[in-house]
């Protein structure tokens, strides 16, 4: 089986997405159902983060187990900063990323010294250290999470506490993500990545420094996992506990091998196909992760590399892998 | 003292709970190269098992055993029909599929029983307290549950050391082309040791049943300290998972009465009231980063 | 011929094993130096120890005059020293060019570029192309590289090393389970590159390693006991009796 180490981002699927993304809410709000723009901005907020933990996953070879950490990392930083008076994006947003990209930088140093399982446990054993710290901080409202007096504020005028602009606003950052990510994965940077991926010996025998470029993904994708965290937390107006829980982290490698390990809408496809999945079944049965649970091994025993996969063999308009 | 000594033996008595569960998860570890997160699932159906014999039967005894038998078929059935498609995948894979398991497990279990905690009572006879020497009593249930853990920790060493199947699970876990090259019929062989994981999963759940409530969501805190003790022991090694096991038992236990006892002495009672427990809480995962970095291999490793 | 890596009293120890026992070794720029040795001699513990894979208990590694015993394996092949895999290990999923463009960008400076796709650095791919065909790959440059044969699979290793525009190349058995046709042709390769850069050749084929190699060295129980021109050395009667005996009448 060939890989390929190109991953093209076709304008002829991108650009017709963004145009439909764009006019999404005129739509919906027309038939008067605003509930779908909420659930859009909370699948693009988790289509970013996902996108960025297939970066570790799919284009590093690193089996990240503890995402979540990131991303609750950044939803609290939003949450605290707001609890002592500093509402404004400006400010809460880039400390949300910087405070992420500086805990991956840490974490990532300690446990890329591992490899395989290893690193799968000590990537995990990290993000249960930051979930139970968070937990036990009774100041900032322990167990129950710590919620926001409102949505960070941005400048007069513009009041992200509608939903509409809001999701204006996510959507203007996870596309960018995604195009700047899109961008990564063909340069050299990436090139290297999945070649670290590929034969991590040989890549250190070629010259590279390769646990450099590896910490250097954990960082971005780790701050892009804050980046997520900010906005998810102005999306529930909540920082909880859950955000950081291990099994948030199993909900984004699902989302990822779901969508697809390695492809480039593989973090895309894997957050809307999961999110959607579980408002479906919800509208049916309270006992909706039954049904998950199903999906979920349906999808891994029939369909081992996931959603693009399939969308890659239905034809060339699917072909973006 | 006192606290000190009721602390140190709760510690060893979570300990060796611990112990049973890691002993399935590192055996299928090291032997099947797989990340099972259902384990802990497994934990849970023998609590709710228990608790439900227990209901209808009131024999405690009736209940434990039949917890075990009822698990261990369940166990076996799943890797027939399940996770034995999923050896030969990457561990990705296995973690996603055993997520879902542990899905399902979850819901199954809110529909079956509903949201609200089981109570299953410890026999009456263990209800009080033994006074172990003058003036220090503990309570009885406590003792049973020390008490059978060392003896399944006994038991375990010997099958693994003296037996002929032992041997095979010992050839598996160090070195899998072997025990195939061997003509060991690993097929069964994986079968019959994920049953008796699931078992003592099983054994685990109806005895900590009566201390913890019975409830969805219980097997998942203890399979992520599980996979704590079997990292720190040494993936595939029985040595290594009860060592793992009384180690991570005691520390969290004497970690969280006496890491805020100590820091209050030190810092301001607000201040060592918030640090307090969070630091005990992540002292094992400092522990098992630590082994990690410093030894990879964990502190018992199964292969050479 | 002035010096090029120089190693001083190298010794590695495994537990209670001596793999290395105080090995010193001297090859000149421009020479093919062949490392012959018994099995468990510590040939491939010395490639390690020279490559930076493995780190020596004591002793030293110089390299064109810069002493290299603690640095990291990408460093030292930044400086040109650069080995190529007893067991080949190539980008077994990727096409022979892609195995090729790895190789090549490696030698292009820092990867740390964010922003232009590699499709578009039209100098690699010319220097990919050029680079499958001096191993005699060119018409297999988009075979997924885990589907060529074992033979073609060599000489990618061998290209991979080269494109590191290596000044010592360290080729750790490149002949090891190639046939007999096949051995002629990798044969013929390494003595084509004899000219550009200077050789390390650790291998077991000893009509290869007399035919390619200036002078050799022989290790024995992680010692050189012997080093000289091809001639010297077969005539020497330590290395007959430590090593080769009839071996080496059969190869003369």
């Amino acid at each position: 089986m060939g890989v390929q180490l190109d991953h093209p981002l076709h304008a002829a699927v991108a650009l017709p997405l963004l145009a439909a993304l764009i006019v999404f809410p005129f739509v919906v709000l027309a038939i008067d159902e605003p509930f779908y723009v909420v659930l859009a901005s909370r699948i693009l907020i988790f289509a970013l983060v996902a996108t960025s933990l297939n970066l570790l996953v799919g284009f590093g070879g690193m089996v990240s187990f503890g995402h979540a950490a990131f991303l609750g990392a950044g939803a609290y930083v939003v949450a605290i900063l707001m609890q002592h008076g500093v509402a404004s994006a400006w400010i809460a947003w880039p400390a949300a990323v910087a405070v992420a990209a500086l805990a991956a930088l840490a974490i990532g140093a300690v446990c890329l010294r591992t490899r395989g399982v290893y690193f799968i446990m000590i990537t995990l054993a990290f993000a249960q250290m930051v979930y139970f710290v968070f937990v036990s901080l009774k100041a900032y409202g322990g167990d129950d999470g710590l919620s926001l007096a409102s949505r960070s504020v941005v400048a007069p005028g513009i009041d992200l506490n509608s939903d509409t602009l809001f999701y204006y606003v996510v959507l203007a950052f996870a596309s960018t993500g995604f195009f700047l990510f899109a961008r990564l994965v063909n340069s050299r940077f990436g090139r290297v990545l999945q070649g670290i991926r590929e034969n991590e010996t040989r890549m250190e025998a070629l010259g590279y420094a390769v646990h450099r470029y590896k910490l250097g993904a954990f960082v971005l994708a780790g701050a892009t996992a804050g980046l997520g965290g900010a906005l998810l937390v102005n999306q529930n107006e909540l920082a909880s506990p859950g955000t950081l829980s291990w099994t948030q982290s199993g909900m984004l490698l699902t989302m990822v091998i779901l969508g697809g390990v390695g492809y480039l809408w593989g973090g895309v496809m894997g957050a809307a196909a999961l999110l959607l999945m579980e408002e479906l079944l919800a509208a049916y049965t309270i006992h909706w992760q039954l049904g998950l649970g199903l999906v979920l091994l349906a999808v891994v025993l029939f369909a081992p590399n996931g959603l693009a996969t399939l969308a890659r063999a239905a034809g060339p308009g699917g072909r973006d892998g | 003292m006192i606290l000190f000594l009721e602390q140190g033996l709760n510690g060893l008595q979570f300990g060796l709970m611990l112990f049973l569960l890691a002993a399935g998860l590192t055996l299928v570890f090291g032997i099947m190269d797989m990340i099972n997160l259902a384990h802990g699932s497994l934990y849970m159906i023998g609590a709710y098992l228990a608790a439900l014999i227990l209901g209808s039967t009131g024999s405690f005894l009736l209940a434990v055993a039949g917890s075990l038998a009822g698990t261990a078929v369940l166990g076996m059935l799943l890797e027939i029909s399940v996770l034995r498609r999923l050896y030969s995948r990457d561990h990705l894979s296995q973690v996603l599929a055993t997520f879902a398991l542990l899905l399902i497990a979850n819901e199954s279990m809110r529909i079956l029983f509903g949201s609200q905690a089981l109570t299953l009572n410890p026999p009456a006879v263990l209800s009080g307290p033994v006074e172990l020497a003058p003036g220090f009593f503990y309570p009885a249930y406590r003792l049973l549950i020390i008490g059978v853990g060392l003896a399944v920790a006994l038991l375990l060493y010997l099958l693994v050391s003296r037996t002929r199947i032992g041997m095979l699970v010992r050839a598996g876990a160090s070195n899998r082309e072997m025990a195939l090259a061997m003509g060991v019929n690993v097929r069964a062989l994986f079968t019959a040791v994920f049953g008796f994981g699931a078992a003592l999963c099983a054994l685990a759940g109806a005895m900590l049943g009566p201390l913890l409530a019975v409830e969805v969501g219980m097997g998942e805190g203890i399979l992520i300290l599980a996979f704590v003790v079997i990292v720190i022991g040494g993936i595939g090694s029985i040595r290594g998972a009860l060592a793992g096991a009384v180690i991570v038992g005691v520390v969290d236990t004497l970690g969280r009465t006496l890491l805020p006892m100590s820091l209050r002495t030190v810092l301001p009672p607000t201040v060592a009231g918030n640090l307090g427990p969070s630091l005990a809480s992540i002292l094992i995962y400092v522990l098992m980063a630590a082994v990690l970095f410093w030894r990879p291999q964990g502190l018992f490793p199964a292969r050479g | 011929m002035a010096e090029l890596l120089r190693l001083r009293g190298l010794i590695k120890r495994f537990g209670g094993l001596v793999a290395t026992d105080g090995v010193d070794l001297t090859v000149q720029e421009g020479e093919v130096h062949a490392l012959i040795g018994p099995n468990g001699a510590g040939k491939t513990t010395l490639v390690h120890l020279i490559s930076g894979a493995l780190r020596g208990n004591a002793g030293s590694v110089f390299f064109a005059g810069e002493e290299l015993t603690h640095a990291p394996v990408h460093e030292r092949v930044r400086r040109g020293l650069v080995r190529s895999y007893q067991v080949t290990s190539i980008f077994t999923r990727l096409s022979a060019l892609d195995n090729a463009l790895l190789a090549v960008q490696a030698a292009a400076g820092s990867s740390m570029r964010f922003w232009t796709p590699v499709r578009t650095e039209r100098a690699f791919t010319r220097d990919a192309r050029a680079l499958l065909m001096r191993v005699g790959l060119l018409d297999r440059a988009e075979v997924v590289a885990g589907t060529l044969a074992h033979g073609e699979q060599r000489k990618l290793e061998v290209a991979l090393a080269l494109a590191a525009r290596p000044r010592l190349l360290l080729l750790d058995e490149p002949l090891a389970g190639l046939g007999p046709e096949e051995s002629l042709h990798m044969v013929e390769l390494i003595g084509g590159l004899a000219g550009e850069v200077t050789i390390v050749l650790v291998e077991h084929d000893m009509d290869a390693v007399f035919k390619l190699a200036h002078r050799i060295s022989v290790l024995v129980s992680g010692r050189i006991v012997a080093t000289g021109a091809p001639d010297e050395i077969r005539s020497d009667a330590r290395v007959r009796q430590a090593y080769l005996g009839d071996e080496l009448g059969s190869a003369a």
